[in-house]
């Protein structure tokens, strides 16, 4: 068992101060987020749409440009970074999607290693060499979400649950340090949102990594999460423990009380 | 009981107005182009005979003339075809990503490609093959080049539309796992576009294959020289074997392209 304080010094630390991000000037979306994250599991964070939660999970891998403020990954300031450090940056951290984001005219097992993409040439891509090394992995990941079988099938031929862990085995494979689910279960029936939730938490585990989820869910966030972070407004105004969540809370979150039943 | 009476109509007073008016202005410009230009009423109503009379000439179409020259130089339109199409794609492709807004965010990158993509379409080929003919001299090259240059436009507009027309969800999860802007353009654009590339490459090299076979009216090689020679020299019977085997060449193209395209979507 780490400590905290071993955490913090950890490659999985990140560390969000003061975090702005204005798409139109004079209109921040993010008005200044602070979250330090120096624990492994599923930290959920919790929100209505458009309270800046996904603006916030592509911040932190530069997916969109902060407007202000520093997230610390690595010892470094992810806002700063550039060009072949931001890559080296970014290939420790996984991210899932919630319309899953595989190429789909790919195979599922090309699409699981495409998440060394950043480890290789373009030129090595392009010949698709990868190495023995990796096309184990890939397969052992296939194994573990369960889908071996379709290896060589198209990624087009999936369904929606099966197509999403084909994106955790993908974020997965990139040997990430953290890992971010940007709404991983919204296009999901309850039941497939529960096994990706379990898929999340088992890799959690495993790989003894933070995973921040964006989620609207609240009682699925409430069965993972060991931490859960309330944004509302562009503000985070809860960040705890999952039981400490209180209908006042919810209705500072999101709003309104008749939902709450 | 009174029923309720609601009032439809598709077009406003005003909007019929409009319309109304812009069928009158179409009718008049239609009088008024009639009246322009000039037709010859002696030879208007003469052309059926004419044609009659060039028929018979053509007939019975000069088989034996297919071997003599008509191959060779049907042989040699392909290849000006096939060639013209190969190289457009050395310019067309990095045209088209730099026109394509999903993938150079610059404007002045935008602004490079289109003007060279413009002016390759706005000059037709057959003014290209002049040029190229005055150039290096009649032959294949001047071919070659006019088929390429003038594919380049199509081409590069026809591809940088079918790039910006791609799902950027695969894109944006490639850059995050860290990948070069070269592994992002193979292993996330390159796989979406590829049935549209193979589309329209094929489909200007079916139009390439009908154009090379004018070309030669130029002296820029190809079946059309023999067609130019031919008519010259009013030997119909040879035209018609010429004309014969173009349009047996241009159906052929068009029933492999169609095809290819099945087996690669």
């Amino acid at each position: 068992m780490t400590t905290a304080t071993d955490f913090a010094s950890s490659p999985n630390a990140l560390n969000i101060r003061g975090l702005q991000k204005e798409y139109v000037p004079g209109k921040p979306i993010l008005k200044g987020i602070d979250i330090e994250i120096n624990s492994p599991g599923i930290i959920a964070i919790i929100g209505p749409s458009g309270t800046g939660k996904s603006t916030l999970l592509r911040c932190i891998n530069r997916l969109i440009e902060p407007t202000a403020g520093e997230i610390i990954f690595h010892q470094s300031n992810l806002c700063l970074a550039k060009g072949r450090q931001l890559r080296q940056l970014r290939r420790h951290v996984g991210m899932v999607f919630q319309e899953y984001n595989l190429v789909e005219r790919l195979s599922v097992i090309e699409n699981v290693l495409t998440g060394r993409l950043g480890y290789m040439s373009a030129w090595n891509a392009w010949r698709r060499k990868f190495s023995q090394t990796d096309i184990d992995m890939a397969f052992q990941l296939l194994e573990s979400v369960g889908l071996t079988e379709h290896a060589n099938k198209r990624a087009d031929s999936l369904s929606g649950g099966q197509r999403q862990r084909v994106g955790i085995a993908r974020a997965v494979m990139q040997d990430p340090h953290i890992l971010l689910a940007d709404e991983p279960t919204s296009s999901l029936d309850p039941k497939t949102a529960v096994e990706i939730m379990e898929l999340l938490e088992k890799f959690a585990e495993e790989k003894n990594i933070p995973t921040l989820v964006n989620i609207h869910d609240v009682n699925l966030a409430r069965r993972f999460a060991k931490r859960m972070i309330g944004m509302s407004d562009g503000v985070v105004v809860y960040d705890g423990a999952p039981e400490g969540i209180t209908d006042a809370h919810l209705k500072q979150i999101y709003g309104g009380e008749s939902w709450l039943v | 009981m009174t029923t309720m009476h609601s009032h439809w109509q598709r077009f406003t007073l005003k909007q019929k107005l409009s319309r109304y008016s812009v069928y009158i202005v179409l009718l008049v410009a239609l009088i008024q182009s009639i009246r322009t230009v000039e037709v010859i009423p002696e030879f208007f109503y003469d052309a059926p005979e004419q044609m009659a009379d060039m028929f018979t000439r053509m007939w019975p179409i000069d088989f034996a003339f297919y071997s003599v020259s008509v191959h060779d130089a049907m042989i040699e339109t392909l290849n000006i075809a096939t060639l013209g199409t190969l190289v457009t794609l050395i310019f067309a492709i990095p045209l088209a990503l730099m026109n394509a807004n999903n993938v150079v965010a610059s404007p002045i990158s935008h602004w490079i490609a289109r003007f060279f993509l413009v002016s390759s379409r706005s000059v037709n080929s057959l003014v290209w093959a002049l040029l190229f003919v005055a150039i290096f001299g009649p032959g294949v090259m001047a071919g070659v080049l006019a088929i390429a240059f003038r594919s380049v436009g199509f081409v590069g507009k026809l591809l940088a539309e079918a790039i910006e027309e791609i799902n950027m969800g695969p894109i944006e999860a490639l850059r995050a796992t860290g990948a070069s802007w070269a592994s992002v353009l193979l292993k996330g654009y390159w796989p979406q576009i590829l049935p549209a590339f193979f589309s329209i490459v094929l489909f200007r090299w079916d139009i390439n294959v009908r154009e090379s076979a004018v070309l030669g009216l130029v002296g820029a090689g190809g079946i059309g020289v023999v067609l130019n020679n031919a008519m010259n020299l009013f030997e119909w019977q040879r035209v018609a074997m010429a004309l014969l085997a173009i349009f047996a060449v241009v159906i052929l193209a068009e029933i492999i392209v169609v095809q290819i395209r099945k087996k690669l979507i």
